[in-house]
């Protein structure tokens, strides 16, 4: 095996396995917030419970692997064919070894060929930057949280959602109120005012390399982000929505630039088992430090 | 805390209330959006399976096979329920199960067909798959495996102690129904 699919089959089973320490901080926080002998309170214990469990195990912190979400910044000259090659193999390594369930299906025939490859998956996002350092990223986002996200055009009438922050304000939590506790929250929303339908989704994902306690840079987001947080913490949903005090852990959101006819707010929920790691590699694909 | 143990009577079920934590011992079967699927369209289960008096979990496990030949889960916690909700209904009434394991609670419908067949829904923690996989003591058998793949097959889990709250009741009550209420309202004095 070669030193970058070795890597990347690390990478794969740390990621799988052990929630990084911003998430793992943020639960145990809420577990200390959330009333004393409630079902919220229990269902947060078991969480932690779980996320130890899974480390100590070296085992898959949820069965739903997910999507199997590559997020690469290469120097200029990387050949990213082969990159994409190797990391196929080390997903299918990686699925026989259990670290991923066999979580791929052809959506015309039904068949799960049990490699988690195949069309669109795993996917892939590369970009070059002008520096020598080579850093991979990976998210694994299980679908119980995918199937929740939405996607709002604005203006809507319904939610009386203007083309403002305002009207951002108010689709992004009916969103979190649609969700209830079907994403396994308390979740983390990545957010994307903006782009077009793909890559307004695309970009909401990639909130979610960001650190929770981290804030965004731009005062206006950084104001929605706290006041969506406050406000969904206030609505009593609750860690799997069975009522309490934490239904958001955080809020996360960017924006692009649209076209002057569209304005869509996409907002993917990332559930509890935030699964997020990633490493910088040597020239030999060795794995230099860990990002998370 | 409540031990709900094998057999899985009406009258065990029925004593149960929303909000009620309980620990689950005995068998259950796993069944997710294909079996719902296949059930629902006629088909029928294999031999070996009997859903009567039985729990159904909303679960597509990671089972790995070991040297001897039989199977570990090693990592097994609930899947989405409302996928199931068009399906559900007719199945706990048409196979007679007595409780449905998943997480995020199910609709209407579903509702309707606990209080009327003495069924509950049981609401595990999502994503909490070590902790659930811990409470598999034996893997008995694997049905339908070739048709649908791993996740997706029927898997007979024989289970202690598996943790879960009790959300929808025999009664027709759902604390689903009662958070969303409450959350909708909190909302509205916030917009």
């Amino acid at each position: 095996m070669s030193e970058l699919q070795n890597s990347l089959l690390e990478l794969i089973r740390r990621t799988s396995a052990e929630i990084p320490d911003d998430v793992n901080q943020s639960i145990l926080a809420s577990l200390e917030q959330e009333r004393k002998g409630t079902i919220a309170e229990s269902a947060l214990k078991i969480i932690d419970q779980n996320i130890q469990l899974a480390k100590r195990k070296s085992q898959p912190i949820c069965q739903d692997t997910g999507s199997i979400l590559f997020y690469v910044d290469c120097p200029v000259g990387f050949d990213q064919i082969a990159f994409e090659e190797t990391a196929k193999e080390a997903v299918k390594l990686a699925t026989k070894k259990g670290f991923l369930r066999q979580n791929s299906v052809d959506s015309l025939t039904g068949v799960n060929d049990g490699t988690n490859v195949g069309p669109g998956a795993p996917v892939f996002h590369l970009h070059q930057h002008r520096s020598p350092e080579l850093s991979v990223r990976l998210v694994l986002k299980g679908g119980g949280c995918e199937n929740v996200g939405a996607q709002y055009s604005l203006p809507n009438e319904k939610l009386q959602a203007n083309r403002d922050l305002d009207g951002c304000r108010k689709v992004i939590l009916d969103a979190v109120l649609q969700a209830q506790g079907k994403g396994c929250g308390p979740g983390i929303l990545g957010v994307c005012i903006g782009g077009d339908r793909a890559t307004s989704y695309e970009m909401s994902k990639t909130q979610f390399l960001r650190l929770i306690p981290d804030r965004n840079p731009n005062p206006k987001l950084d104001k929605l982000e706290q006041d969506i947080l406050k406000t969904a913490n206030e609505l009593g949903i609750g860690p799997m929505g069975f009522g309490g005090k934490t239904t958001l852990l955080g809020v996360k959101i960017c924006a692009a630039n649209r076209l002057p006819a569209s304005y869509f707010v996409s907002i993917s929920y990332m559930c509890w088992a935030f699964r997020r790691q990633g490493v910088t590699l040597d020239e030999d694909g060795k794995i230099q430090k860990w990002l998370y | 805390m409540i031990t709900l143990a094998a057999p899985f009577t009406e009258e065990k079920v029925r004593a149960l209330k929303v909000g009620n934590e309980v620990l689950i011992s005995g068998v259950v079967f796993t069944g997710r959006d294909a079996v719902h699927k296949y059930l629902h369209e006629g088909g029928k289960l294999p031999p070996g399976v009997n859903f009567r008096d039985a729990i159904l979990y909303h679960c597509g496990p990671v089972v790995m096979k070991q040297d001897d030949g039989s199977w570990k889960a090693t990592a097994a916690g609930p899947t989405t329920s409302i996928r199931e909700e068009p399906y559900q209904a007719h199945i706990i009434k048409e196979f007679g199960l007595r409780g449905v394991i998943g997480k995020g609670g199910m609709g209407d419908k579903t509702l309707a067909a606990c209080k009327e067949n003495g069924c509950v829904y049981l609401h595990a923690v999502g994503g909490a798959a070590q902790v659930l996989a811990e409470c598999i003591k034996n893997v008995r058998n694997v049905y339908l495996m070739d048709k649908f793949g791993a996740p997706e097959a029927i898997w007979e889990f024989e289970v202690a102690d598996f943790p879960a709250v009790v959300t929808m009741d025999a009664h027709g009550n759902s604390l689903h129904k009662e958070v969303f209420a409450k959350s909708q309202a909190e909302l509205a004095k916030r917009l």
